[in-house]
Order: C-alpha cells, then sequence, then structure tokens
C-alpha cells in the first residue's frame, strides 16, 4: 500500500538480464526494491544504515550497498543480486568454495560476501588474506566468524588461477 | 528505519542542479555517493524536503591533471580517486589515505565532494586536503568560488559552502619530486572512524626539510595546520630523534581534542603523538612490503 501523497516515479532498469518496469516510491532503497517489488529476497536487510553489507547488489559492475542507494536511482541502470542466472566464473567458484568450507552458519551475510569478493577477485586474481579482509571488512558475520570464509575466498582464487591458466 | 518523505529532483546538468538548489537552497539535500546522507536520511536525523540527485549531470566526477594542478570533481568516487594512476603521481597522499577510508562498496559510491562537504572530524579526506593545502572549488548560479581548503572547515559537520553552493571540484597542487607524503591512522576496525590520524607533507632541499604541512583527522573538531609543529622540523634531516621529539611535544601543546565521545581526550592525544613520530620515521626510512595477517 502507498499513501496517495506518497511521491513516486517511473523506472526501467534491468535486472539480473531481465528488463523491469516499475512505479516506486522515491524513498524506497533498492534493496526494498528487489525484495518486495521484485521477490528477489536474497539481498538481505541488516542494519539498513550502510554498516552491515548484507543489502549487497551489483549496479552497472560496481558492488553497492542496496540499503543506501534509492530504487529511483538505478533508473536505466544494470543490477545484479546474488539470484542472477548468469553468475560470473568468480561467484560460481566462490559459491562452491563457501559451501565446501562450509564458510557460512545462518547465511544472512552470504550474499554480500559473495559478491564483494566476487568483485575482489575480479580486480586481483591472487589476492593475499590481508587483502581478503579489508574487501570483506564492510561485510558482517555473526555466526562463523571470518577465518573459514577467508579460506573459501583463497580455495576460490586458486581454482580460478587453476583454470585460467589450464 | 526507512527514510522520511521528500521530493527527488535529477537535474541532468550542472546549471539546471544549481537552479533547483538555488530554489530549494535550506530545504534540499544534494544527493552524490549517498553514503553518508542515505543512513541520516534512514535513522532520520536529516529531513530535507527535496533531494537533488546529481549522479546525471556529466563531468563532475571527472579527474584530471592540466599542468601543476590535479583537479578532481566533486562526484568523483572514493575508488576511482585510489585506482587512478594520475592522482598516485601527482597527489600520492590521497591514494595511502584512501585506503583507510571505509569500505569497497563504500567507495564504490561515496565521493570526494560528499566527504568534504559533511566535514565528518574523523573522515580522511579533509585532513587530506588541507595538507595537501588544496583548493575547494564551490559553485552556485552565481557563478564559481575558490575557497583554500585550510578556511573551509569551519568546525563539526561545518564548512563554509553556502547553501545555494555544490563543491564542484576540488584543485590540489601536483607533487613534484621534491616533495614527500605519509599518512597512518588508527581505528578500531580496518575501515572504521579513525580515533585519531596524521598527514604530513615535506619538501626537501639539500638532504633538509625546507618546507613542512602537518593536518590531523579524528583528534579535533576540523582539520587544520599544525604550524607549531611544522616548525619542529625545518631546516634538519627528516627523521632527526630530536625534531620528532619536539615536534611531539609540540603536538600536545597545541592540540584542543574532541571532548566528550568515548574516546578521552589523553588518549586520542597519545596516539596522534606516537603516529606522528611513527609517519615521520617511516617517511625518512620507507620500507616497502605488504601487510601479512
Amino acid at each position: 500500500m502507498m499513501a496517495s501523497d506518497e511521491p513516486t516515479a517511473e523506472i526501467s532498469c534491468t535486472v539480473n538480464g531481465q528488463p523491469v518496469r516499475a512505479h516506486v516510491p522515491v524513498r524506497q532503497s533498492l534493496v526494498d526494491f528487489v525484495r518486495h517489488g521484485l521477490g528477489l529476497t536474497g539481498s538481505h536487510v541488516g542494519c539498513e544504515h550502510g554498516v552491515c553489507g548484507a543489502c549487497h547488489a551489483v549496479v552497472d559492475g560496481r558492488v553497492v550497498r542496496g540499503c543506501l542507494m534509492l530504487a529511483v536511482q538505478v533508473d536505466g541502470r544494470t543490477v545484479t543480486t546474488i539470484e542472477t542466472d548468469q553468475p560470473t566464473a568468480q561467484m560460481r567458484a566462490l559459491q562452491d568454495a563457501f559451501f565446501e568450507r562450509a564458510a557460512l552458519q545462518c547465511g544472512f551475510c552470504t550474499p554480500g560476501m559473495i559478491l564483494q569478493a566476487s568483485e575482489l577477485l575480479t580486480r586481483t586474481a591472487a589476492p593475499t588474506r590481508a587483502e581478503i579482509r579489508d574487501a570483506l571488512s564492510g561485510n558482517y558475520c555473526r555466526c562463523t566468524g571470518y577465518h573459514a570464509i577467508v579460506d573459501a575466498v583463497e580455495t576460490a582464487a586458486a581454482r580460478l588461477r587453476d583454470k585460467a591458466a589450464a | 528505519m526507512k527514510p522520511p518523505r521528500f521530493d527527488y529532483l535529477r537535474p541532468q546538468t550542472l546549471a539546471e542542479a544549481l537552479e533547483l538548489l538555488d530554489r530549494h537552497g535550506g530545504d534540499a539535500a544534494i544527493l552524490a555517493g549517498g553514503q553518508s546522507l542515505m543512513p541520516m536520511l534512514n535513522l532520520r536525523v536529516a529531513q530535507p524536503a527535496v533531494l537533488i540527485d546529481i549522479n546525471a549531470v556529466p563531468e563532475l566526477d571527472r579527474i584530471g591533471r592540466s599542468g601543476d594542478r590535479l583537479s578532481l570533481g566533486g562526484r568523483a568516487r572514493h575508488n576511482d580517486v585510489f585506482r587512478s594512476a594520475e592522482v598516485a603521481q601527482a597527489a600520492p597522499l590521497l591514494t595511502v589515505a584512501l585506503e583507510h577510508v571505509a569500505h569497497e562498496a563504500i567507495r564504490n559510491r561515496g565521493t570526494l565532494g560528499g566527504s568534504l562537504a559533511l566535514a565528518d572530524p574523523a573522515a580522511e579526506l579533509p585532513a587530506c586536503m588541507v595538507c595537501l593545502d588544496a583548493e575547494i572549488v564551490a559553485a552556485s548560479v552565481k557563478g564559481e568560488r575558490r575557497i583554500p581548503a585550510g578556511a573551509f572547515f569551519q568546525g563539526l559537520y561545518t564548512t563554509t559552502l553556502e547553501p545555494n553552493e555544490i563543491l564542484a571540484r576540488v584543485d590540489v597542487p601536483a607533487a613534484g619530486t621534491d616533495w614527500r607524503f605519509g599518512f597512518d591512522e588508527v581505528a578500531r576496525r580496518r575501515g572504521d572512524f579513525a580515533m585519531a590520524g596524521v598527514a604530513v607533507a615535506v619538501r626537501e632541499e639539500s638532504k633538509a626539510v625546507a618546507e613542512c604541512r602537518i593536518s590531523l583527522l579524528g583528534v579535533e573538531m576540523s582539520p587544520r595546520r599544525m604550524e607549531a609543529v611544522e616548525m619542529c622540523l625545518l631546516d634538519a634531516p627528516l627523521g632527526t630523534a630530536a625534531n620528532i621529539v619536539a615536534a611531539q611535544s609540540a603536538l600536545r601543546d597545541t592540540l584542543e581534542p574532541i571532548e566528550g565521545s568515548e574516546i578521552p581526550p589523553e588518549y586520542r592525544i597519545q596516539i596522534a603523538r606516537e603516529l606522528l613520530a611513527r609517519v615521520i620515521r617511516a617517511m625518512a626510512a620507507p620500507v616497502s612490503g605488504k601487510r601479512t595477517h
């Protein structure tokens, strides 16, 4: 339900490869839009003030806080969420490595972690553990701690390098 | 945790943005990266009637060098400045300091102009601009106004920017090869707000310090030149032990640390003194290598 005096806007964008047109309240965040407007609930709403990283989405190739960008701001842009059926090689390798290393428990932070780590591996093929920790410093995990997550990113990076060398 | 209602405007040119800002003035907020404004809206500590989104305005994110001046657009994203080869060459202090600015996703959106206009006392970029002797260019419907960084920051979240002005760009003097820079800070967590940080710029002539500029972040309400401290380092090789001790002592006498936060003022001074010595020693005897942990 929208109040009749709620300022709204028409937007058109591409989400996970599909064209989307929508009528959104201008104050709606990107993460609320993909969750409630599009049913893509893989981006999670955690702190809603840019601290936890659970709401990450990719806009025009860059990872952003979904709670700090407005839905109206993705008008004309390309959005990718964890649900994409065209994941990058980095995303696939990370998903496998997270699963194998049990680098998650409740899974709330995992989509944000995968997207952020994917951006790192796209830029840096062989990150050090310190670089992995720096890249993920804006993503909170409250269950497993970070050791297994860093392990999984290292493993994914090594496999991607092997594949590139093969 | 949802923002209050606002009207949303997305000008397509700088002229249009400036007209809108002139019309709405104090009722409007400029939406650039949104990495501070959006949390403030979500927490409802800011309730502007109108958001003027400048993300569609062309050229505002330009990074370019002409001669001895590096120009950085107000909407230049932190990560674009951080990874710019031109910046690394002409203003390496910014490259080093930006490593400490927030986290990847925040740096992907957050902007230089936003950080400077907000003037958070713990922010790295305001202190760096003071240390670099940069000029801030404010634009309004009346034209442009140039403000030295040292006069721009007026106190806690306070600058000389008028309600009808946009921080259009920052002009930084490109560093000559005789300049060296140092930066370090202490924060509880990588990317978190600094409890104290130090930026140092030094020009040497015949192996002695001829010019020196020092500014701090996270210690005082807003950044300023630490002239009494700078004096201590002049006319001797950088890293001279007695001068470092004198500079540390001058720093203690000069600082007016933030009161009333959870971090005791004495502790901020202690960190600042230690960082000052560390930064100067590192500049005097640079060692390369990656952090390993």
